[in-house]
C-alpha cells in the first residue's frame, strides 16, 4: 500500500494509517503518533475514521462541499453559530438541526449516504397526530420489509398503517 | 450513590455466567444515543444545565423495573481506579471521565445494561450480552428505551429521526457490535484484508486492545456506521450478515494453519501454556496474546469446554485497572506485571494438561 510520510494534522512523519471506504468514497488518513494519540485514535474504546472526519475535519472538508454561505447563522435555542458547529464537529442543541439544515444535511449525506430516517420512531415525543408518513409510502415500506424478511420492520410498519387508517376515518366520522 | 466495593462484589452476568460462550464470538452489544429536546446536548449545555440533565435521567431510569437495584455513579466522585475498572467493563467511556459537570452512569443489578449521562450525548443506553445475540439485545434495548421514553421527552425529528450531539449517530442512534476473537485470521496474515472488505460494506473494524490489523489478543470490535437512513432491523440483519462471512472466514483460516502448519500452531499453543503456568512478569499485552492462544486450544477442544468462561474472564482480569483492583491500591506497571504474572499462575496451576492429540482427530 502506498503509504504517505506525513501527518495530515501536523506535517510530522506519519506512523499510523488508516482507509475506510464508504459508500463508493475512499477516505485516508495518515497521522504521527502525537496526533494519533490526541485524535483518540489508540483508544480502545474505539474510533472511527467517520468520527475523526467530521470531529476535525469538517472545517476543511466543509467550505468545499457546501457552497451555500451560510457564516453568521445563529440557532437562537443555543446561542452556537455555524463557524462553532464546523470547529468542533458537533450540534449545539437539537434546534441546531432545524437551523442549519442544508449544511446538516449535505454533512449528513456524506456520512451516512442517506438524509432520511427510517427506523423507530419516537411516537409520544413526536406527538402522534403530526406523524404524517404518507399511507402509500408506509405501504411501500411495508412491502420491501416483507420481500427482504425484516418481519419486526413489517409488524411496524403494518401498525402504523392501521394507526394512520384509524386516524383518518376519525377524521372523516 | 452507590459503594463501589458492593458494586465489584456483585455477579455480573457476562463475567460470572456460562451462559452463551462460543468459538469466535466473545459479546454483543448495541447501543443508543438518546436526547432530550429541552436541554442543548452535554457539550453545549451550561453547568446548572448539565446537573439538571443528570437529575432528570436518573430520576426517569431509575423507575424502570429493569433498572431495579441498579449501581449509580457519579464520575468526579469515582476514584481515577475506579473509573478504570468501569472502562475496562465497557461500561462507561473514556469521555464520560473527562466529562465535566453532572457526568453520571447507572448500571443495572446484573451489569448487562449500562445508561452513560452526560457524556457526548445526554444518554447513552447500552445493552452487553455474552455469545453472538443481535435479536434479544435489540429487544432488551428497545423495550427499555421505550420506557425511558414515557417519561422523558426526546429529541427526534420525524425527518431526521433521534437527534444527536454528532450527526455520525442520527436517525436510528444505534451502534451496533460484535466483539470477535480472530487468531486464524490474524496468524495467517489475512486480517488486513478483511478488514478492507469489511470497511467496503460500511463497517467499521477496530482491535480491541490496541490498532490496526495486529490487534493485541486478536480481538476486534466489528460495527455499522451508518446510522441514518436504514431500519434498526436492517442495520442489525446486514451487520450479521457481515458477522457469520468472518466468522466463516475464521473457521476456514484455522484449518487452513492446522493442515499445513500444525507444528507451529501447537508450539505457539504449547508455549503460551507454559508461560501462562510460569511466568513471574507478564504484561498486559503479553498476557492477552497469551490468553488468546488458550482461547484457540478451547476451540480446538485441547482444553475442556468449562474453562471457557474462566478464560474470558481472565483477558478482563489481566487488564491493568483489574490487577490493581485485586491489589486494592494503584501500582506501577511493573509491580502490576508482576502481580498479573502470579495471578495467572495461580489460575494455571489448576487446568488440566494441553490435549494434543485432539487435533489428530479433527484432521483424519
Ligand atoms: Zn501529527
Ligand atoms: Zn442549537
Amino acid at each position: 500500500m502506498g503509504e504517505s510520510l506525513h501527518c495530515t494534522m501536523c506535517g510530522k512523519p506519519a506512523t499510523v494509517h488508516l482507509t475506510q471506504i464508504i459508500g463508493n468514497q475512499v477516505q485516508k488518513l495518515d497521522l504521527c503518533d502525537a496526533c494519533a494519540h490526541q485524535k483518540g485514535v489508540t483508544d480502545p474504546q474505539g474510533f472511527s475514521l467517520n468520527d475523526l472526519l467530521t470531529k476535525h475535519l469538517a472545517a476543511d472538508l466543509g467550505p468545499a462541499l457546501e457552497p451555500v454561505d451560510e457564516e453568521g447563522l445563529i440557532c437562537e435555542s443555543c446561542g452556537c453559530d455555524v463557524g462553532q458547529m464546523r470547529e468542533s464537529g458537533r450540534l449545539g442543541c437539537s434546534h441546531c438541526y432545524e437551523r442549519f439544515k442544508p449544511l446538516v444535511k449535505s454533512i449528513l449525506k456524506r456520512i451516512h449516504g442517506k438524509t432520511v430516517h427510517c427506523g423507530k420512531v419516537a411516537h409520544k415525543s413526536l406527538g402522534n397526530s403530526s406523524f404524517s408518513k404518507s399511507l402509500k409510502d408506509l405501504e411501500a415500506s411495508l412491502h420491501s420489509a416483507i420481500e427482504e424478511e425484516r418481519y419486526e420492520d413489517a409488524a411496524r410498519y403494518r401498525d402504523e398503517i392501521e394507526d394512520l387508517k384509524t386516524q383518518t376515518a376519525e377524521l372523516s366520522s | 450513590m452507590t459503594s463501589f466495593d458492593d458494586f465489584i462484589a456483585s455477579k455480573s452476568s457476562l463475567i460470572d455466567e456460562d451462559r452463551g460462550a462460543i468459538p469466535v464470538v466473545l459479546s454483543t452489544r448495541i447501543r443508543l444515543a438518546r436526547n432530550m429536546s429541552d436541554y442543548p446536548f452535554p457539550g453545549w449545555a451550561k453547568k446548572s444545565q448539565r446537573r439538571d440533565i443528570l437529575t432528570s435521567c436518573q430520576g426517569a431510569i431509575q423507575d424502570l423495573p429493569q433498572m431495579k437495584h441498579s449501581s449509580i455513579f457519579n464520575v468526579d466522585e469515582l476514584s481515577a481506579l475506579e473509573q478504570q475498572v468501569l472502562v475496562e467493563r465497557h461500561l462507561i467511556s473514556r469521555e464520560l471521565c473527562e466529562g465535566a459537570e453532572g457526568a453520571g452512569v447507572v448500571i443495572s443489578r446484573d451489569q448487562s445494561c449500562s445508561i452513560m449521562i452526560n457524556e457526548e450525548d445526554h444518554m447513552r443506553i447500552q445493552v452487553l450480552s455474552n455469545g453472538f445475540n443481535f435479536k434479544r439485545v435489540w429487544k432488551q434495548i428497545d423495550t427499555m428505551d421505550s420506557a425511558i421514553e414515557n417519561q422523558l421527552n426526546y429529541a427526534f425529528s420525524e425527518d431526521l429521526g433521534y437527534l444527536t450531539a454528532c450527526p455520525t449517530n442520527v436517525g436510528t442512534g444505534m451502534r451496533a457490535s460484535v466483539m470477535l476473537h480472530l487468531p486464524g485470521l490474524v496468524l495467517s496474515g489475512q486480517m488486513e484484508k478483511v478488514v478492507r472488505a469489511v470497511n467496503q460494506l460500511g463497517m467499521a473494524v477496530r482491535g480491541l486492545f490496541g490498532e490496526g490489523s495486529d490487534a493485541t489478543g486478536s480481538v476486534f470490535q466489528i460495527s455499522n456506521q451508518q446510522t441514518l437512513g436504514q431500519s434498526e432491523e436492517e442495520i442489525l440483519k446486514r451487520l450479521s450478515s457481515v458477522l457469520s462471512a468472518i466468522i466463516e472466514q475464521e473457521e476456514n483460516a484455522r484449518q487452513r494453519l492446522l493442515e499445513s502448519e500444525s507444528v507451529k500452531l501447537l508450539d505457539k499453543i504449547g508455549r503460551a501454556y507454559g508461560v501462562l503456568q510460569n511466568s513471574h512478569f507478564l504484561s498486559s499485552s503479553e498476557a492477552m496474546n497469551l490468553l488468546s492462544l488458550i482461547r484457540l486450544a478451547i476451540d480446538l477442544t485441547m482444553l475442556p469446554e468449562d474453562r471457557r468462561t474462566t478464560v474470558d474472564r481472565l483477558f478482563l482480569e489481566s487488564q491493568p485497572g483489574h490487577v490493581q483492583l485485586v491489589a486494592h491500591k494503584s501500582m506501577e506497571s511493573e509491580t502490576r506485571d508482576t502481580l498479573r504474572a502470579s495471578l495467572l499462575r495461580e489460575q494455571f496451576q489448576s487446568f488440566p494438561p494441553l490435549k494434543f492429540s485432539a487435533l489428530d482427530r479433527s484432521k483424519s
